[in-house]
């Protein structure tokens, strides 16, 4: 980086800050390290400079075009910058700016830093002024998609909160839909269509659909944690948020089918448990014992075959529900 | 060692069973989890085939991490251009990294960090990532922790309480969740920071209670139906973000606010069965800086529960097993220490595969440490809430419990100003 910086910094597209006439007002402010630095960066020359004067302008609070330009030239050394950012809306905001200029500005940053906390959180900041959410949906989806990282935590938080925030849910579904076709195994897109359904409220019928298109998902990939945590999450809200796993016989059904034909997926196992504890702990002392026994040896099973890296927990599930089984039985 | 059972490397070709079967469905993250597990079998077969020629396989660097983090406090590469708003995390990560190490900078050196970070302080309270910067929670956290570290009466001098409460009060928004700087972001990092420096500053009880005031309830929203945290109320659970929430909610004491037995499952979870690290979401990829973030959430967790529950006082997650992938995946010949094999190391993850390995070998309290590999290995302990030393945790609140009159009695209650 330091070579690339100081090509350019040499080359003909750049004039150093020092050497512009019309900065010849402003001096610059090094940075105060104090007479014995720690941490100290080596700095490209151009670095140093754009941000000595970034600090000169701050420091005489300067907000004019020449400082949102300087703020462009800084955020592009370094986008993390929340200073330069925060000062940035605040020389926006003096200027009354063109806020669609500075949306197009984002986009293009956005691409090159789908990473960064600031720049997200800019963008947001700009469309609430603007109160126009009309593009937000398509640059999240670009950074999902088009850029190639379906995943991107900061894209899929600007998502929803711009869905939240302009009532932006009616094709959400269809969105997610596509995004769990492409890989059923990207959590995040899950993650979304709980919180579109969330949103719409998890009536029996949505719940029954959700389970539907969930089982018929397991069925073409067994071993995928993220449909497995969000069957048995949709499974949940049931009841007011306080379904047992029983109360769906066509998922304990299908799960047992499953199990039946010899799959052994931790998952599915997990699922099992669950279910046999929670039954076991309903009923009276001389039926639980059966689902109890079910629940040791699928314990066991996972300790010792399926799921070994876990196998501290499952020995503490086994005893947790001799523990509840016991004091069931005293009360 | 002792009495105790000796930890013991996995075998690496039984192990090779459970490498990931993507059941005839190739999607983008059935692929690169292969790649991964691809880089790190290389660890493992490497390991295999010359461990008994090669002792200091099974050894954790030390002196080689020590020289990179003495270089690094002195002077960072260019390539830390990226990090100038995070200086004061970097003092952070080499501090504590150190301290895991059993490595002491010099007084010197000790008192040049103290005068930096007492450059970093904004005249409105608080710490920014450095001199000249906006106050932000995050470099406030690494700078106070890195304050508490040191431990002198300098270092301790160097953190205004009074302006640091005037700020936390300024990015406090009425729901209780915390911005991390004024016009800033908000998510549970900045809850957890706010919370961390509030209680190891040792603030008074009835600032606490006013700064705090619905914030337990804005971190149990973060709860997903996965059982981990979400940044933000709606979003994905993460590693990171779920630690911010329940070390947030355990300091506060407000841990039963949240479903601590689904939060419990979903963090085992993260284990990776074949790489024995930890990944931060679902279908994610390991990497080693959730050995921290994921590894303390467990004893954190289960430590919540252990009041009724005497079962939870053993942890419950594969010490052996995160020790063994940031031992033989994660450290570099040269020093440092990384996310996963093929990346360069870094101070980020220098600092939290070193805290991962310490919460692994100390989080049975009451039994010896757990070490894998030779005993050399046993790091120092780190406090799971605040990834400090213990000692350091102690020691700051016990100094600043002593300085709550003269600071707060009389003056006036601070800023209820918020952005």
């Amino acid at each position: 980086m330091g070579d690339s910086s100081d090509e350019e910094y040499l080359g003909t597209d750049w004039l150093a800050y020092s050497e512009r006439s019309d900065w010849e007002d402003v001096q610059p402010l090094a940075q105060d390290d104090g007479p014995n630095p720690v941490v100290s960066i080596a700095y490209s020359q151009k670095f140093r400079e754009v941000f000595d004067y970034m600090r000169a302008i701050i420091a005489r609070g300067e907000k004019s075009q020449r400082a949102l330009d300087l703020t462009t030239d800084a955020l592009r050394l370094n986008p993390a910058n929340y200073t330069v950012w925060q000062y940035r809306r605040d020389v926006l905001r003096e200027l009354k700016a063109d806020l669609y200029a500075e949306l197009d500005y984002l986009t293009e940053v956005i691409g090159q830093n789908s990473k960064n906390y600031q720049v997200w959180h800019h963008r947001r900041v700009i469309v609430e002024m603007l109160n126009d959410p009309s593009n937000e949906l398509e640059l999240t989806e670009n950074a999902l998609v088009n850029d190639g990282d379906a995943k991107n935590y900061h894209a899929w938080q600007h998502r929803q909160w711009a869905i939240r925030s302009f009532n932006l849910y009616d094709d959400e579904l269809s969105f997610v839909d596509r995004l769990i076709s492409e890989d059923q195994r990207n959590n995040s897109a899950w993650n979304q269509r709980f919180f579109v359904i969330k949103h719409f409220g998890f009536t029996p019928e949505l719940i029954q659909r959700e389970l539907s298109y969930t089982m018929n998902r397991i069925r073409i990939i067994k071993n995928n944690e993220s449909a497995w945590n969000y069957l048995v999450g949709v499974m949940r809200q049931g009841d007011s948020g306080n379904a047992l796993l029983s109360s769906y016989p066509d998922v304990v059904d299908f799960v047992e089918e499953l199990y039946q034909a010899g799959n052994r997926s931790p998952y599915l196992l997990a699922f099992l448990i669950d279910l046999y504890q929670e039954q076991a702990l309903q009923l009276k002392a001389s039926d639980s014992d059966q689902l109890a026994r079910k629940v040791y040896g699928l314990c066991e099973d996972m300790a010792t075959k399926h799921d070994v890296i876990r196998r501290k927990y499952w020995q503490y599930v086994a005893n947790h529900l001799k523990n509840q089984l016991s004091t069931v039985e005293q009360k | 060692m002792g009495t105790e059972e000796e930890l013991m490397f996995r075998n690496f070709q039984r192990l090779k069973s459970y490498i990931f079967d993507d059941e005839k469905v190739s999607t983008t993250t059935s692929r690169e989890q292969q790649k991964t597990e691809s880089s790190v079998e290389k660890c493992f077969d490497r390991f295999e085939q010359i461990m008994f020629t090669d002792p200091r396989l099974t050894q954790i660097f030390r002196l080689e991490h020590q020289y990179y983090l003495d270089a690094m406090l002195r002077r960072l590469p260019s390539n830390y251009e990226c990090l100038d708003s995070s200086r004061a995390w970097c003092v952070y990560w080499i501090l504590q990294a150190a301290q895991l190490l059993s490595f002491n900078f010099d007084d010197q050196t000790l008192n040049h960090v103290v005068q930096f970070l007492s450059n970093c302080r904004s005249p409105t309270g608080g710490f920014g990532g450095g001199p000249g910067q906006y106050a932000h929670l995050a470099p406030t956290y690494a700078a106070v922790n890195s304050l508490c570290i040191i431990g002198s009466e300098q270092a301790y001098r160097a953190i205004d309480r009074p302006t640091l409460v005037q700020f936390l009060f300024s990015v406090r928004d009425s729901d209780g969740s915390f911005r991390l700087h004024v016009d800033g972001e908000t998510d549970v990092r900045g809850a957890y920071c706010a919370i961390s420096c509030a209680k190891l500053l040792n603030l008074p009880e009835p600032v606490i209670k006013e700064l705090f005031a619905g914030t337990g309830d804005w971190i149990a929203q973060c709860q997903t139906y996965e059982g981990g945290f979400g940044g933000a109320p709606g979003l994905e659970a993460h590693g990171g973000y779920t630690f911010c929430g329940i070390a947030g909610l355990a300091l506060l004491n407000e841990a039963d606010k949240c479903d601590r037995q689904a939060l419990l499952k979903w963090t085992l979870r993260r284990q990776m069965t074949y790489e024995g690290g930890f990944q931060g979401r679902t279908n994610k990829l390991v990497d080693g800086c959730y050995s921290f973030w994921v590894g303390a959430t467990i004893p954190i967790t289960q430590a919540t529960l252990s009041g009724v529950d005497k079962q939870m006082e053993h942890t419950l997650f594969d010490v052996e097993a995160l020790q063994e992938y940031i031992l033989l995946c994660c450290q570099k010949q040269s020093g440092g220490l990384i996310d996963k094999p093929g990346k360069p190391q870094d101070l980020y993850h220098t600092c939290y595969t070193l805290s991962g390995v310490s919460i692994a070998q100390h989080s049975e309290c009451a039994s010896s440490p757990q070490v894998l590999g030779d005993t050399i290995n046993e790091l120092l302990p780190t406090h799971p809430l605040f990834n400090i030393p213990p000692k350091s945790v102690a020691a700051a609140r016990s100094h600043f419990s002593n300085s709550n009159d003269t600071e707060f009695l009389g003056k006036d209650s601070p800023s209820k100003e918020e952005s």
